[in-house]
Parts: C-alpha cells; structure tokens; sequence
C-alpha cells in the first residue's frame, strides 16, 4: 500500500514538475478557440455542436501524454527496480493511473469552464460535461496508461498508440456526448459503465504490457 | 542476514537462442560469484534471471533474502537532485534518511549530493547506483558490469563495499569483464564452448 502512494507520488511529482499537465489542458483550448473561427459564431450552431466538440478535444487531448506515462520509466529501469522489490506491475499501473488522472481529469473540467463560454453552451449542458468529464477522464486516463504501456519500446509509438486508443475510446465519446443530449436519458449510466469497464481492465493489461516488454 | 541463493540446473532461452543451460550454484550468506564471459553470452540475462525479471523456463532458482538490482541503467530520476532521487528508492526500501549519506560516502558522492541526476558523468552515475544498493540494505546484490566507467580509486570502493557487505553476512553476484577482486568467488563462465 505504502508502495502504491509512493509510485503515484512520485508521477503527479514528475508531471507537475515537467509541467506535462498544462499540453492536454492548452490543446482543449485550444480546440474551442478554433471551432467557432470555423464554423462561425451563430450561436444555435455552436450551442447544437459545442458538446461533441469538447468530448472529441477531450479524447484527443488524452492522446497527447501518452509517450511519457511508461517509456520513459521502462527506459530508465525505474520499472525492473519496482519488480525487483517485488512491487507487482498491477500495484505500479493502479499508481500511475491514479497520478496521470489527477494531472488530467481535473484540469480538463477545469479547461472546460472556459471552453463552454467560447462555444456558447448553456449552464445545463456545462454542468452535465463537467460531470461526464470527471466520470470520462478516469476511463480516458485508464486508457492511456494500457496503450502507453502496449507501445512503449516500439518503433512509431506516438501513431501507433492513436490508432490503439480512438477506437478503444469511442464508447466515452458516443455515451459523453451523448449525455449532453435530454433525449438520450441512458447515455449518463453507459458513460459511468464504459469508464468503470476501463478503469478495472486497465491494470491488469497495463501490468501484462510491462512484464511482456522484459521479454 | 540469512541470506541463500541456489540455482539449480538453469538454463536461460532468449528468443529461439539458447544462451546457457545446466548451471548450478550455491551461495551460502557471505557467499559471492563473478560471472565472466564473452559478450553476448547471457551474463545479464543470467542477472535478470535471478532478479526475477525474466521468466525461468529451464531448471529452478530458490532465493532467500531481498534483492538489490544494479544493471545498465542508474534508474535515478534525472531532474532530481542525485540526494533526493536516491531517497525515494530508500524510502521504499524502509530505511531511513541515515542510509543515503552513509552510501554517498561509501561510493565518495558527498559532494554532488545536491547535483541534479542527469549533470554526471558515466562513472558518477555508475557510482550513484551502487550507492543505491548500498543503501537499500538488500541481502543478495545483483550487478552487472559494476566496475564500467570507474575510475582506480571508485573501484577499490567498490571491491570494499562488497567485501564489507560479504563480512555482514550478504551475497553478491558480479558480472564483468574487468579484473574486479572478490576474494574466494564462485567463478561462473558461461558462454565458452556452448
């Protein structure tokens, strides 16, 4: 247990430190500035897509810290150091999830206040992405320790883990979206279920990525 | 300490390549092996091997006692001061803050103990993670090439770090290709004639 806190220490330490929280964060702006330079400021538009926007920005802003959450561990030997003190992969991937969720999901709803203004979204649709996003980030930070884990070493990393992650993230970005939406009143329970589906696989492929690299 | 550590029959496979099979040895505490060879033999696989990183499909490995690990890389986090990234492994290590300067001494680090990680050379590094083996107080000490990159003086630290560890009852495993005195070393070559 002690080992746990540790591990997960010491990455929020590093990420804060290296600054790698504020990428996703910029990049999510960054989408909403954007979006109405092209599509225009109409605001029924906007209010109509806004949502979807911001979900898609949040996928792929999960995309972006993916090559530093476990090559650069495996690279140093930080990873045979935890195994050698009998440290299980799983114990190190619960960690990392954790500290790469804190340095991702709450920024991101924090990102999201902001961004909803731009895209001219009501009070009720930011109060229901904010709660898709807390729910989402945990399935999207989960994600991407298991894809960051299954490519580390490999030769094109960085696209070959987009390719892995988008379709793996699709049923947050369909359920989030779609929670958006009044008429679709299942879609909040499918978010919370894709997410938690996720986070419970994540550890146990993200541990069996580790030990496979030693090989 | 009671520490033990016997390899029985041990073969090690990488890939479709056999790099070794039929070893056997037995380190009773205080004990010690230098493992020698070519390069490319399997020194290091043998290493990871008994560290546990590296499944054992050939022959058996009983272990008594805590590991500490030494291999290619320092595995010190690069930003931090060379103090605190030490700390973090002797925290989770269980011991206290007293073992890190006494390490540092040991491998004569005192004085880039504020340095970050990433400003020394190949030696200092090699040094700092000896010093982490130090400091973790682990019975059986894994290290690969320990002696690459240190100068006369870091080297005669290193053959009395590993005798005093000897004296208290640990065991070491050595792999090199450097003259490195252990004095009654179990020799182990592989590699020659396989």
């Amino acid at each position: 247990m002690s080992a746990l806190f540790a591990i997960a220490r010491r990455d929020l330490a590093q990420n804060f430190a290296g600054s790698g929280w504020l990428l996703p964060l910029i990049f999510f702006l960054l989408v909403a500035t954007l979006f109405p330079f092209a599509i225009g400021s109409d605001p029924t538009i906007l209010g109509r897509v806004g949502g979807g926007v911001l979900w898609t920005a949040a996928l792929l802003a999960a995309l972006l810290p993916i090559d530093r959450l476990i090559a650069p561990d495996r690279d140093a030997g930080i990873l045979d150091q935890y195994a050698v003190r009998g440290i299980s992969e799983e114990v190190v991937a619960i960690g990392k999830i954790a500290a790469h969720w804190i340095g991702f999901g709450p920024p991101l709803m924090l990102a999201a206040l902001p961004a909803s203004v731009l895209l001219g979204m009501d009070a009720a649709s930011l109060w229901q992405l904010e709660l898709g996003l807390a729910l989402g980030s945990l399935g999207l930070a989960a994600l991407a320790v298991t894809v960051s884990a299954l490519v580390a070493g490999l030769p094109g990393a960085g696209a070959l883990a987009g390719l892995l992650m988008l379709p793996l993230a699709v049923p947050i970005l369909i359920f989030g979206a779609g929670a958006l939406d009044e008429f679709q009143q299942g879609a909040f329970a499918l978010l919370g279920a894709s997410a938690l589906l996720l986070l419970a696989i994540a550890p146990f492929a993200t541990g069996a990525a580790i030990r496979a690299m030693r090989e | 300490m009671s520490a033990a550590l016997t390899l029985t029959a041990l073969g090690c496979v990488r890939g479709d390549r056999t790099l070794f099979t039929g070893l056997d040895l037995a380190l009773e505490a205080g004990g010690a092996a230098l493992v020698t060879g070519p390069n490319g033999a399997g020194k290091t696989s043998l290493l990871r091997l008994i560290a546990g990183l590296l499944p054992v499909h050939a022959g058996s490995i009983t272990i008594e006692g805590t590991i500490a690990f030494a291999g290619e890389h320092a595995a010190l986090d690069r930003e931090l001061p060379l103090e605190r990234a030490l700390a973090y492994w002797v925290r989770l290590d269980g011991r206290d803050a007293g073992a890190i300067s006494t390490a540092l001494g040991r491998m004569a680090l005192t004085d880039l103990a504020d340095v970050p990680v990433r400003m020394l050379s190949t030696g200092q590094s090699k040094r700092a993670a000896l010093a982490r083996v130090i400091a973790g107080g682990a019975d059986i000490w894994l290290l690969d090439e320990p002696g690459n990159g240190l100068d006369i003086d870091a080297r005669t630290r290193l053959e009395t770090a590993i005798a005093e560890h000897r004296a208290d009852g640990g065991i070491v495993i050595a792999a090199t290709h450097q003259p490195l005195a252990i004095p009654d070393a179990a020799p182990i070559e592989i590699g020659n004639g396989a």
